[in-house]
């Protein structure tokens, strides 16, 4: 199908990443069942470094590849550079989206931000809220919003 | 491998039809309304395939009119009957929840004009009841608009009945019968109905091309200005090769369907006992009254786009209600209406066969799905969820 570029096709066939991590130092999950996606993204940190981290989607392709490529850009970097990911820039490592589904690459970004701000939560370390709007307000994230 | 598994978003051109087409195209293809022998040749197939149609629905050839498609002939029927009605002062309209858009939208667009729209019910069969029709009728009703069946989940209304009730309570009616016409039989006469829309590309006719019937004396305005073609109720040059072709496939389609049907029938058997393997799904719509080529389904924890997307890679075609696959927010409003939660009605499968398909091809469908179900399960949160009892199973 020519819906999808041929990157998003590729990480939608070809998931990286795909799967648990049982002893994660950081789950984040966004999206809801009634809207038809949900990610859930699972980090493993060492000295501040993503060491492993790992993702489950529920939704369409976009979402599928958007999840897939935004752990491909996190995995091996530092927690501060992983909080720089912007749904943009998973949008354009994909070659692109179409217009309505870039809330696909929105939840990708925020399902990074919930994975590391659990982390900082989990082990009491303190953190700058304002890195973390796109994780915070991911619980009124009811609707697909215009993110763009 | 490629499986044609989506007869109801539109068929193949028969050969007969593109014979038609191509025939016709070369040898008629003077202008109907021009008097010259050319133009005549091209009136004399106009009028005989007016004929062979309405003889088909067994009504006259004076209440046949070509059109675009099933959307026109909706439009057109709705519009008139709802514009006549509110002259009398009735601007109530009665219909469905599962109607296809082309009454849905037309609906939402009288309502703004200050129409008063009820659409009943369809239970969780996905069939409307008389008994809610025959409450909701009243002195106000202008139109009564029902699909003769539906073209997600594959469910036959009761027209015959509708048209009874609407009969007796001397109210218009109109039904879409897009997806009936060709597959069950349709006699427009013995529905009672006052208008009938119908589309070629159904019944393996050409695209672009359909049928309004509307019963002599019923109301009917003009959605197209500017000349007297089809009784000047619908102005624009014939098309005649697409009505060529159309009434090729649909006399070849009446003529098959009782071998078309029998086959569908083994075939959707095959492939509603095959998917109900998968755990945690249900069949959409009722099991026994539907269309021989329908099979609608919803899977628990995973999401239709993205298992149309990876059973096309199989070389299957097929479709589904998720709001992924409508660009929209919502899933189909079918599901909705039978009770389907949005949780579920996003991971909606329609696999509409054609008499094209063999049991290989079941086969084969019911084993790509189970594979891709169960390989999107796997990725899937919610699955885990439900699968961890954090998240109880609808389905």
């Amino acid at each position: 199908m020519s819906l999808y570029s041929e990157k998003v096709m590729d990480h939608f066939k070809n998931p990286r990443n795909v799967g648990v991590i049982e002893d994660a130092d950081g789950v984040g999950e966004v999206g809801n069942a009634k809207c038809g996606d949900i990610m859930k993204m699972y980090i493993k940190v060492r000295d501040g470094i993503l060491t492993d981290v790992k993702f489950e989607t529920f939704g369409c392709g976009s979402a599928i590849a958007s999840s897939s490529m935004a752990t491909e850009m996190i995995k091996g970097k530092p927690l501060d550079e992983a909080l720089t990911l912007t749904n943009k820039a998973v949008t354009e490592a994909l070659g692109g989206l179409p217009a309505y589904k870039l809330h696909c690459s929105v939840l990708a970004e925020q399902a990074v931000q919930a994975a590391i701000l659990d982390y900082y939560k989990k082990n009491n370390i303190p953190y700058d809220e304002s890195r973390f709007k796109c994780a915070l307000c991911a619980h009124e994230h009811d609707v697909h919003g215009e993110e763009e | 491998m490629e499986i044609y598994a989506d007869h109801a978003a539109t068929t193949k051109l028969s050969p007969a039809a593109a014979k038609a087409y191509a025939e016709t195209a070369a040898v008629y293809y003077g202008n109907p309304s021009s008097l010259h022998s050319a133009g005549q040749r091209a009136q004399e197939q106009l009028i005989a395939c007016r004929e062979e149609i309405a003889s088909i629905l067994n009504v006259s050839p004076r209440e046949i009119y070509f059109t675009s498609g099933g959307s026109e002939s909706d439009n057109q029927a709705i519009l008139s009957a709802a514009h006549a009605g509110a002259k009398k002062g009735k601007k109530k309209i009665i219909s469905t929840a599962i109607e296809h858009h082309a009454v849905l939208h037309t609906l939402e667009k009288l309502k703004k004009e200050g129409f008063e729209i009820v659409l009943l019910p369809v239970g969780t069969r996905g069939i409307v009841s008389t008994d809610d029709l025959e409450a909701a009728i009243d002195g106000e009703t202008a139109l009564v608009s029902v699909m003769a069946a539906n073209n997600e989940i594959g469910t036959i209304q009761p027209i015959a009945e509708i048209g009874a009730v609407c009969k007796r309570h001397g109210v218009l009616f109109h039904t879409d019968a897009v997806q009936a016409v060709g597959h069950i039989p349709v006699d427009a006469k013995a529905i009672g109905c006052d208008y009938l829309a119908l589309s070629a590309h159904k019944f393996g006719g050409p695209k672009g091309v359909g049928v309004l019937y509307c019963r002599t004396g019923a109301p009917l305005t003009p959605l197209i200005e500017g000349g007297a073609q089809e009784r000047g109720k619908r102005a624009g040059t014939e098309d005649l090769p697409a009505v060529a072709a159309m009434t090729a496939a649909l006399k070849e389609s009446v003529a098959d369907m009782g071998a078309t049907e029998a086959l569908l029938r083994r075939l959707q058997d095959r492939l509603i006992a095959g998917l109900e393997e998968i755990p945690h799904c249900a069949l959409n719509g009722d099991r026994h009254c539907r269309l021989a080529g329908n099979t609608s389904f919803c899977f628990e924890g995973i999401e239709g786009e993205s298992l149309l997307l990876l059973l096309d890679e199989k070389g299957i075609a097929a479709s589904s209600g998720s709001a992924c696959t409508s660009g929209s927010l919502d899933p189909s409003h079918v599901l909705l209406a039978i009770g389907r939660v949005h949780d579920v009605a996003h991971g909606s499968l329609r696999l509409t066969l054609g008499k094209e398909n063999t049991e290989e091809d079941v086969d084969y469908i019911i084993r790509s799905v189970k594979e891709v179900v169960g390989y999107l399960r796997n990725m899937s949160p919610v699955w885990r969820d439900l699968q961890e009892g954090k998240r109880t199973y609808i389905l």
